[in-house]
């Protein structure tokens, strides 16, 4: 497979968000803001590129039936890996992600990307997916979480566009997220046909 | 190379081999970033303590209290300048959030009033609840501000309670939440204060 088109399908074609609709814990709960959504995506590129790796390498050395649980614990050790490394090094960040960190473990992205492509390919191809499909993720928590902190707060990135007075609050609350990725997943959709 | 066969001996040496370098490399990282997140938290918190109180010369050893026997026990940072006493920095907490847990640090001086504050952890709704922290110390809107204040001058309850803080706007569990941290740091600074002086003169 082209490598390219290996690593760009992740962006628009199998977009994990607007069209697997996978990992919607994750995009609906931490998107209040931009840069949630950045540190979120950015943690799980991470998570799925060294795990992608990881079961590619060694996807002969597993026996079939124990597949899932070894997959499992390898996804776990790389998140416990990168919740330390921000509890250390980006506290601010670490304190606004928190909870969802953990949680990148039952994110059905990664593990699906280790069962469905990463322990039938190899290495290289393994390792392009897992950072397409990881800076996809990112850009669609990017955008989500864009939109949603300029309608809501009014801000973007934390930078003030406009007036609180004028912001509609609804949309950094929860069906804020629906709304907005409801839009999103049409407008994609429209893309796609193209 | 072909796959590994499914038997049981297999099954359970993948098992075994697998977790066993994943706790293996657990263990590395976490003594690689240990020091790292102690002095992370520890900056945090001594940043946190300088923001509230008045201007001091050192800090002295903290302690806890416990208020209740239900409750987890609250730590007490005091500050002096000299020999005298300035101020008690209050980890206090509340878990009547929107949300649940909110850590805030309060600053109180040596005449008993609120110098400052910080809150230190909360998931409280972004753009509602989140706003705590600049709310309450909006001087231009006295009614609503808590610095300079204390119990005994202000009720520390929200005026849809009977009290006399204005709640942030459609977020009064948050407000009340705080007021309840703040309610409970002020206990603590009575139940130290006198023990306190007393010992650090003592000495």
């Amino acid at each position: 497979m082209n490598q390219w088109k290996n690593f760009s399908k992740g962006f628009i074609k199998e977009n994990p968000v607007f069209v697997l609709l996978l990992g919607m814990c994750p995009t609906l709960g931490v998107t209040s803001s931009a840069i949630n959504g950045l540190g979120m995506g950015l943690a799980t590129t991470f998570v799925l590129l060294m795990s992608n790796i990881v079961v590619s390498l060694i996807k002969s050395q597993i026996p079939d039936k124990v597949r899932i649980p070894s997959f499992i614990v390898i996804i776990a050790a790389f998140v416990t890996v990168v919740q330390l490394v921000m509890q250390a090094y980006v506290p601010e960040l670490y304190k606004s992600l928190g909870l969802f960190i953990p949680l990148i473990v039952v994110n059905c992205i990664v593990l699906g990307r280790a069962e469905a492509f990463a322990s039938k390919n190899n290495l290289v191809t393994a390792a392009v997916d897992g950072l397409g499909i990881g800076l996809g993720f990112t850009f669609a928590l990017v955008l989500l979480g864009g939109i949603r902190e300029l309608l809501g707060s009014g801000k973007l990135f934390d930078i003030i566009i406009y007036s609180e007075n004028y912001v509609t609050l609804l949309f950094v609350l929860a069906p804020g997220a629906f709304i907005v990725l409801g839009y999103l997943i049409a407008i994609i959709n429209r893309i796609k046909k193209d | 190379m072909a796959k590994r066969e499914s038997t049981f001996i297999n099954m359970v040496l993948t098992l075994f081999v697998v977790t066993f370098v994943a706790a293996a490399a657990l263990g590395f990282v976490y003594d690689l970033t240990k020091d790292a997140i102690e002095a992370a938290k520890m900056k945090a918190q001594s940043e946190a303590i300088e923001k509230v109180l008045p201007e001091y010369d050192e800090l002295g050893e903290s302690f806890k209290i416990a208020l209740s026997a239900s409750e987890d026990s609250i730590e007490v940072f005091p500050a002096y300048s000299g020999d005298k006493l300035v101020g008690l920095a209050v980890k206090t907490f509340t878990n009547k959030g929107f949300s649940g847990f909110i850590s805030v640090m309060a600053g109180i001086d040596n005449s008993g009033n609120l110098f400052g504050y910080e809150v230190l952890e909360h998931a409280e709704t972004p753009g509602l609840g989140s706003k705590m922290n600049d709310w309450f110390r909006n001087t231009g809107k006295p009614a609503q501000n808590v610095i300079g204040k204390n119990p005994q001058s202000h009720r520390f309850e929200v005026t849809k309670d009977g009290g006399d803080i204005d709640a942030i706007t459609a977020s009064t569990i948050t407000s009340r939440a705080f007021l309840d941290a703040l309610t409970r740091a002020f206990e603590a600074y009575n139940n130290t204060n006198q023990q306190l002086e007393t010992k650090k003169t003592s000495l």
